[in-house]
C-alpha cells in the first residue's frame, strides 16, 4: 500500500516550494541590502574628496557649481520645516479625526468614514504636488502676497494633508486597542466621552499614538514629488516656511534629471544624499516599529 | 436634654437604625439587550448604610442589574429600560430619560469586577473624579486624596509615592486604589461588580473588612458569585436566576431558612 516512490517525489515537491517562498521572501530582504550597499559604496568616493566635517558643517549646497560646496544641513534644513509644517497639520488633525473615529463615532459612520478617509493617501502625491503649486499657493498669496510662487509653507500644508490619513488610522487603532474596562472606570466617575478620550484612552495609547507620529515623521521626510513641484530646488538654507528651498528628496530628483556625467563628483553626492535620506527615515521607522510592538504588549 | 438625646442615639444598636432608611427601590424595572429580556420585573429595595448582596448563577442578570444603578448601559447602543430605579432621599427616577447618566455617575459610583486603575500615577487616579467635577483647588484636592485612601485602608502603603503609577501596585492595592477612587467624590451608593474575583483570598478579606467600615458612610450594593462573601458581609441578599428576583430577605434568614425552595436549593449547591 505504501509506496515509497510517490511519498519521495511528494516530499521533493514540498521541498522545491519552500525554497521557491522562502527565496521570494529572501529577495526583498537581499534588494534593501543591495541599495545600502550601493548607497554606501557609490557615496564613499565623496567622502574622499569631501571631508565628512565640512560635510556636515558647510552651510552651502552647490555641488554642480565650478565652487562647490557640499553642506547637506543645507538640505536637511529644507526637509526639517517642510517635516515640520507637514506634522503641524497632521498631528492635529490626525489625533482629532481618531479621537472623533475611536470614541464618538458610531460603527457604521466610522466604517463609511475610513476607507475614504484612506483614499486621500491613495491620491498619487504628484497631483498633491500639483495642487500645492496651483491652488494652495495662490490661496496663500492672496493672504500674504509677498509669497514666492514656490515655497516650503504650501508644500508643507498639502504633504500634512496627505499624511493625515497614515496618522489617524494608526492612531485610532491605537486607541481602540485600549481595553473597554478602562473606560467604563472613567464614565463611572462621571466623565464625558471627552474627558474618557482625553484623560484616560489618549494616555492609554501613548505609545501608540508616539508610534503614529513617527511613522507621520518617516513619511513626510521621505516625501518627493510635493516638494519638488512646490517647494522650488533651490538649495537654500533657511528655516523659514515663506521662502523656497530644497529638500534631501528634491535635490535628487534634481540632479537624476539633470545629464550628470557618469563619475563626476555631483553624480555621487546623489547618493550621499540618499543615504542621509535613508537614515533618517530608516531610525524614525525603527522607532516607531519599536513603539509600536510596546503598545501591544500593554494590555 | 440634649446630651442625652445624643447619648440615645449614640448608644442605639447601628444596623437597626440603618435599616430604616432605603437608599434607593428598583420598581418593576425590565431591561432589554436589543432582542433580549435579560430582567424581568424587578422590584427590589437598596437599604442605607447597609450591604446589599445579588446572587444568582452566572447569567442570571445580577451584574445587568447592578450596571442600571449607574446606567452604564447608555453607553451601548441596543439597550433599553423599562420601570423605575428611584433613588432616596430626593425620591427621583434615575432611569428616567430626562436624567442626565452623568448626573447619576457623580452621586452613585462603581467598583469593577478586574481592578482597572487608569494609567497616571496613585494621586492622579483618585482625584480623577474630582478633575471631572472641576474640583481643582489643589489643597481641596490633596486632603480629599488622602481621605478616600484612609477610606480605602491604603494611605499607609502609598502615601511616599502618590506620584508612582498605579500599575505598579499589587492587585489588591490596584482594587483599593479603585475603591478610594469610587470614595473620593462622596458618593451616597457604590456599586461592586464581583470585585474580589480577581483577587487571592488574602487581598479578598481586606476587601470584605473595607466594605464593612464603608457601610457605615454609604449604601453597599455587591454582586458576587461567592456565596460565603454575600453571607459574610451583607445584610440583605437577593437571589436572582434567569432575570428574575427569586427571592430577596435578610442574609441570615436566607442563608438559614430560604423561603423558597429553588434559594434552598441554589445555596446548598444543588444547581447552579
Amino acid at each position: 500500500m505504501l509506496n515509497p516512490g510517490r511519498s519521495r517525489s511528494r516530499r521533493l515537491r514540498e521541498r522545491l516550494i519552500e525554497t521557491l517562498l522562502f527565496l521570494a521572501a529572501a529577495s526583498s530582504v537581499a534588494i534593501t541590502f543591495a541599495i545600502v550597499f550601493i548607497l554606501v559604496k557609490e557615496a564613499l568616493p565623496l567622502f574622499r574628496e569631501v571631508p565628512l566635517a565640512s560635510f556636515l558643517t558647510d552651510r552651502q549646497w552647490t555641488p554642480l557649481f565650478d565652487d562647490a560646496h557640499f553642506g547637506i544641513m543645507t538640505l536637511i534644513a529644507g526637509t526639517a520645516t517642510t517635516t515640520a509644517v507637514a506634522l503641524a497639520v497632521a498631528i492635529p488633525m490626525g489625533t482629532v479625526i481618531a479621537i472623533y473615529l475611536s470614541e464618538f463615532a458610531s460603527f457604521r459612520l466610522r466604517e463609511t468614514i475610513k476607507p475614504i478617509l484612506e483614499l486621500l493617501g491613495a491620491v498619487p502625491t504628484v497631483v498633491f504636488g500639483y495642487f500645492a503649486l496651483l491652488v494652495v499657493t495662490p490661496l496663500l498669496q492672496k493672504l500674504y502676497p509677498d509669497l514666492p510662487g514656490f515655497n516650503m509653507l504650501s508644500a508643507g500644508l498639502v504633504m500634512g494633508v496627505m499624511i493625515i490619513p497614515y496618522v489617524s488610522s494608526v492612531s485610532e487603532d491605537a486607541m481602540r486597542a485600549v481595553p473597554m474596562h478602562l473606560r467604563e472606570g472613567s464614565y463611572a466617575m462621571g466623565a464625558t466621552r471627552l474627558q474618557t478620550a482625553v484623560r484616560v484612552v489618549m494616555p492609554a495609547a501613548f505609545s501608540g499614538l508616539a508610534a503614529a507620529y513617527i511613522l507621520g515623521i518617516s513619511r513626510a521626510v521621505g516625501e518627493t514629488m510635493i516638494v519638488a513641484i512646490a517647494a522650488g530646488m533651490q538649495p537654500n538654507f533657511t528655516v523659514n516656511p515663506l521662502e523656497p528651498a530644497a529638500t534631501i528628496s528634491a535635490f535628487i530628483v534634481q540632479v537624476c534629471l539633470g545629464d550628470l556625467p557618469h563619475d563626476s563628483l555631483g553624480y555621487k553626492t546623489i547618493f550621499a544624499a540618499g543615504l542621509t535620506l535613508m537614515l533618517f527615515t530608516l531610525v524614525f521607522n525603527i522607532l516607531g516599529y519599536w513603539l509600536r510592538k510596546r503598545f501591544r504588549e500593554i494590555y | 436634654m440634649v446630651e442625652l438625646a445624643v447619648n440615645l442615639f449614640d448608644d442605639a444598636p447601628r444596623h437597626e437604625l440603618a435599616v430604616a432608611a432605603l437608599k434607593a427601590e428598583a420598581r418593576n424595572l425590565n431591561f432589554h439587550y436589543g432582542g433580549f429580556h435579560a430582567l424581568k420585573d424587578i422590584s427590589l429595595p437598596v437599604y442605607d448604610h447597609s450591604i446589599t448582596a445579588l446572587i444568582g448563577p452566572s447569567g442570571c442578570g445580577k451584574s445587568t442589574f447592578l450596571r442600571c444603578f449607574n446606567r452604564m448601559h447608555d453607553l451601548y447602543p441596543g439597550n433599553r429600560y423599562q420601570g423605575e430605579i428611584v433613588l432616596y432621599p430626593d425620591n427621583v427616577d434615575i432611569l428616567a430619560p430626562s436624567v442626565d447618566p452623568i448626573e447619576v455617575r457623580m452621586r452613585i459610583s462603581m467598583v469593577f469586577q478586574k481592578p482597572n486603575p487608569f494609567p497616571k500615577s496613585i494621586f492622579e487616579n483618585v482625584a480623577y473624579g474630582l478633575k471631572v467635577r472641576g474640583i481643582t483647588r489643589r489643597d481641596e484636592v490633596e486632603a480629599k486624596v488622602e481621605e478616600a485612601l484612609r477610606g480605602a485602608a491604603l494611605w499607609n502603603e502609598v502615601k511616599d509615592r502618590l506620584h508612582d503609577l498605579a500599575s505598579n501596585l499589587s492587585g489588591g492595592q490596584q482594587q483599593r486604589l479603585c475603591i478610594a477612587r469610587a470614595l473620593a467624590i462622596d458618593p451616597e451608593l457604590v456599586l461592586f461588580d464581583e470585585p474580589t474575583s480577581a483577587l487571592d483570598p488574602i487581598a479578598t478579606a481586606s476587601i470584605e473588612e473595607l466594605m464593612l467600615e464603608l457601610k457605615e458612610r454609604v449604601a453597599i450594593l455587591i454582586v458576587t458569585h461567592n456565596m460565603q462573601q454575600a453571607a459574610r458581609v451583607s445584610d440583605h441578599t437577593a437571589f436572582l436566576y434567569m432575570g428574575e428576583v427569586i427571592e430577596f430577605n435578610d442574609t441570615k434568614k436566607l442563608f438559614t431558612m430560604p423561603d423558597k425552595k429553588q434559594t434552598e436549593d441554589y445555596i446548598t449547591g444543588r444547581f447552579g
